[in-house]
C-alpha cells in the first residue's frame, strides 16, 4: 500500500540504538532494540500483547525512561527530553480526547501551548479540521461524536503541531471491523498527504500489512524480523514469525540435498523439493512453512515424486470468498488448505471423510532454519 | 395488600423524618414564648432574630468558618488525593494514607480534646494562637481535609491517565497538565467536597465547643447553649430561615442539573441525527 518509492533518497529520521527497558529490576520489557526509520515512512511495530511494543512507543513519546540506549531524532539525541519538549506527537489508544473541551479546542490545545498567534492558530485548526472532514463538528464535545469521528479528531489533534514523528497506538483498535477497513486507507491517505513519518503499534497483522511500508515483528522485547509486509509474509525468517503472520502449515524434517538453487527436505508426511537455496548442511533439522492458500487439492494422485501428500477431510469452513479445509494426514498432522471459491458452488462434492490429495509447487514454501 | 403495606411503611418513615422539622417551622410562628404551647400566630420572632446580635454574630462566624474551612479542605484534599492516587510508591505513602483517613474514624470528642491540649501548650510556648475563630477553623479544616481527600481521590482514580499524558504530549509542563486537564476534570468532585465540608463545619458542635474562645461562638454553639437555658421561638425562626435557604439552594441546583442534562441529551441527539 504505502511502499517507499525507490527513486527517493531515504534519510534516517529516527534512530534507536540498543534500547533497553527493565521494569521492577527484572522484567525486560524491551531488550536491546535497534532500529532506523526513514523520513516519510510508515513503520509498524507488530506483536501480541505484552511483547514490549507499547513500552517502546512510550519511550519514543517520552513517557518511559529507557534503562539503557539512546533515541535520535534527525540526528539529535532526544533520550533525556521530557514529552513536552519532543517534536513528536501521539495518537492515543481510545484517543484520549479531552472531554471538557470541544473539537476545536481539542485540536487547538497543543498550538495554544506553543503560544501561536491567534489568526495563525485559527487558520491551522480550520485546515486540520478540513483535512479530517470535521469542519462542521467544531463546536461538538467528544461525547457527541461517533467512534470514527473521535478517531479523526484525535488524528487532527496529533497532526496540528506538525510533528516530525507521529506515533499511533493501536489507531483503529476501538473501531468495529467494518469501519476499520475503510478507516485504514483513509488514515494512510491523510498521513501521506501530510507527509509525516509515522510509527504505529498494533497487534492486528492485517492493520500492519495494509498501513505500513515496513513492519517489525516483536516478541518478548526484541525484534524477530524487520521487513516490508510481503517479505514478512512470504519469507519469514523463523517459525515464530511464520506462525504469527497469517496461517501456516509447518512440516518438520531434515535436509537431504542442499544445492545452490534448491533443497530437498524429507518429512514424515512427504518429500519437499524447495526451489530456493538455504545456508545449511544435509542432515540439518529444518521446518518447511507452507501457506494454506498456496496448496491445490485434487482427487487424483499427482504423478510427481515430491510436494504432495494424501489426507482425509476433517473439517470444512466456508467463508464466502474462500473455503478452508482441514486435512488429516497419515502422520496425524492437520494440513490447513484454503481454496478460493472461483465459481459458485465450486467447493461442492468434497465432504467430511473424503480422501483427497494436496499438492503445491516448488515455489510455494519457505525453509525455516530457526 | 403487600402494595398497601409498602406504601404505609414509606409514609411512616417520611412522617418520622419530617414531622419534627415541620413542627419546628410551625412553632416559629407561635406567639407564646414557650416552645411547647401554641397560643396564636405571629411573625414577631423573625425581626427579633435580626436584632439578636448574639444569633446574628454566631451565624456570620459559622458561615465564615464553614466557607474558609471548606476551601482549605479542598485545597489540601486535592494535594493529598493527588499524591496518593498518582504516585504509587514513595516513602511514607501508607502512613500518609492512614493519617489522611484517621480523622474520619476518630470521634470528634477525641480530635477536639487533643487539638485543644496541643493548642494550649503551643500557646504557652509561643503566645499564639488565642482560642477563637482561627482555632475553630483549624479543627474544621483538619476533619474537612480528610473528607475532601476521600471524595477527590475517588474522582481522580476514575480519570484516564492517558488524558494527562496526551496533554503532556501536546506540550504541557506538569503544572499546566494539572491546571488545564486534571483540575477541570475533577471540578465536580471539588464542588461536592466543598458542599460536604461546608455542611460538616456549619453544623459542628463538638469541635467548636473545644476550640472556641470568648467572643467566638458559632451558631450551633449559641443554639446549644440556649437550649440548656430554655429555648425561645427565635431559635425556631433561625431554623426556619436556614431550612428555607437550604431548600432553595437544593431546588435551584437540581433544576440547573436537570436543565444541563436535557441540553446534553438534545446535543447528543442532534449529533447523531446529523451523522446519519
Amino acid at each position: 500500500m504505502a511502499a517507499v518509492k525507490d527513486d527517493v533518497v531515504l534519510e534516517d529520521l529516527l534512530r534507536i540504538d540498543g534500547l533497553i527497558k527493565v521494569f521492577d529490576g527484572s522484567v525486560r520489557a524491551v531488550d536491546n532494540v535497534s532500529l532506523t526509520v526513514a523520513k516519510g515512512e510508515i513503520f509498524a511495530l507488530l506483536g501480541s500483547s505484552g511483547c514490549g511494543k507499547s513500552t517502546l512507543l512510550r519511550m519514543l513519546a517520552g513517557f518511559e525512561t529507557p534503562t539503557a540506549g539512546r533515541i535520535y531524532l534527525s540526528g539529535k539525541d532526544i533520550t533525556d527530553l521530557p514529552p513536552y519538549q519532543r517534536p513528536i506527537n501521539m495518537m492515543f489508544q481510545s484517543y484520549a480526547l479531552f472531554p471538557h473541551l470541544n473539537v476545536w479546542d481539542n485540536v487547538a490545545f497543543g498550538l495554544r501551548r506553543d503560544g501561536m498567534p491567534k489568526d495563525e492558530l485559527a487558520e491551522r485548526v480550520e485546515s486540520m479540521l478540513k483535512l479530517v472532514q470535521l469542519g462542521k463538528f467544531a463546536k461538538r464535545k467528544p461525547h457527541q461524536l461517533s467512534g470514527g469521528q473521535q478517531q479523526r479528531v484525535a488524528l487532527a489533534r496529533s497532526l496540528a503541531k506538525r510533528p516530525k514523528l507521529l506515533l499511533l497506538d493501536e489507531p483503529l483498535g476501538a473501531l468495529d471491523k467494518k469501519l476499520r477497513e475503510s478507516t485504514q486507507l483513509e488514515l494512510v491517505n491523510i498521513i501521506e498527504q501530510v507527509g509525516v513519518t509515522c510509527v504505529l503499534v498494533t497487534h492486528d497483522q492485517e492493520e500492519a500489512m495494509t498501513m505500513a511500508s515496513r513492519i517489525a515483528v516483536m516478541n518478548e522485547g526484541y525484534f524477530l524480523q524487520i521487513g516490508t509486509p510481503d517479505e514478512i509474509y512470504e519469507t519469514p525468517n523463523s517459525r515464530l514469525v511464520a506462525d504469527f503472520i497469517g496461517n501456516v502449515n509447518i512440516f518438520e524434517g531434515e535436509v537431504v540435498e542442499d544445492e545452490a538453487d534448491h533443497v530437498t527436505v524429507r518429512c514424515p508426511e512427504c518429500l519437499h523439493y524447495v526451489g530456493h537455496g538455504i545456508t545449511g548442511t544435509p542432515g540439518m533439522a529444518v521446518g518447511v512453512a507452507l501457506r494454506p492458500e498456496k496448496i491445490h487439492l485434487s482427487r487424483e494422485q499427482p504423478d510427481k515424486p515430491h510436494n504432495w501428500c494424501a489426507g482425509d477431510v476433517a473439517d470444512i469452513a466456508y467463508f464466502g470468498a474462500h473455503t478452508t479445509y482441514h486435512l488429516t494426514l497419515v502422520t496425524g498432522m492437520t494440513l490447513k488448505v484454503q481454496q478460493p471459491n472461483l465459481t459458485r458452488h465450486s467447493g461442492q462434492g468434497l465432504t467430511w471423510g473424503d480422501r483427497i490429495y494436496a499438492h503445491w509447487s516448488q515455489d510455494a514454501m519457505v525453509v525455516l532454519t530457526q | 395488600m403487600k402494595h398497601l403495606f409498602g406504601k404505609s411503611w414509606l409514609t411512616m418513615i417520611y412522617v418520622f423524618l419530617y414531622i419534627p422539622i415541620v413542627t419546628l417551622v410551625v412553632y416559629s410562628f407561635n406567639a407564646s414564648p414557650l416552645v411547647t404551647v401554641w397560643s396564636a400566630f405571629t411573625l414577631k420572632w423573625y425581626p427579633a432574630v435580626v436584632h439578636d446580635s448574639e444569633l446574628v454574630g454566631g451565624l456570620i462566624l459559622s458561615l465564615k468558618v464553614a466557607l474558609l474551612s471548606g476551601l482549605i479542605s479542598i485545597v489540601f484534599g486535592t494535594f493529598t488525593a493527588f499524591a496518593l492516587v498518582r504516585y504509587r510508591k514513595f516513602t511514607g505513602r501508607t502512613f500518609l494514607a492512614s493519617m489522611a483517613n484517621a480523622p474520619l474514624v476518630m470521634p470528634d470528642v477525641i480530635v477536639g480534646l487533643s487539638l485543644l491540649l496541643m493548642l494550649i501548650s503551643v500557646q504557652r510556648w509561643t503566645g499564639f494562637p488565642d482560642r477563637g475563630m482561627f482555632t475553630i477553623l483549624l479543627g474544621h479544616a483538619l476533619v474537612g481535609t480528610a473528607y475532601a481527600t476521600v471524595v477527590i481521590m475517588s474522582r481522580l482514580r476514575e480519570i484516564d491517565t492517558r488524558l494527562e499524558e496526551a496533554a503532556m504530549d501536546l506540550g504541557c509542563k506538569p503544572f499546566q497538565v494539572f491546571a488545564l486537564v486534571t483540575l477541570p476534570l475533577i471540578a465536580p468532585a471539588l464542588v461536592s467536597a466543598l458542599l460536604l465540608t461546608f455542611t460538616l463545619s456549619f453544623d459542628d458542635v463538638v469541635l467548636s465547643a473545644f476550640l472556641s474562645g470568648p467572643g467566638s461562638t458559632t451558631l450551633p454553639l449559641v443554639i446549644f447553649s440556649r437550649a440548656r437555658l430554655g429555648l425561645n421561638p427565635s431559635i425556631n425562626a433561625v431554623a426556619a430561615i436556614i431550612i428555607a435557604v437550604v431548600s432553595m439552594v437544593v431546588i435551584a441546583s437540581s433544576l440547573y442539573q436537570a436543565r444541563a442534562e436535557r441540553r446534553r441529551q438534545r446535543e447528543v441527539n442532534e449529533a447523531y441525527a446529523q451523522t446519519n
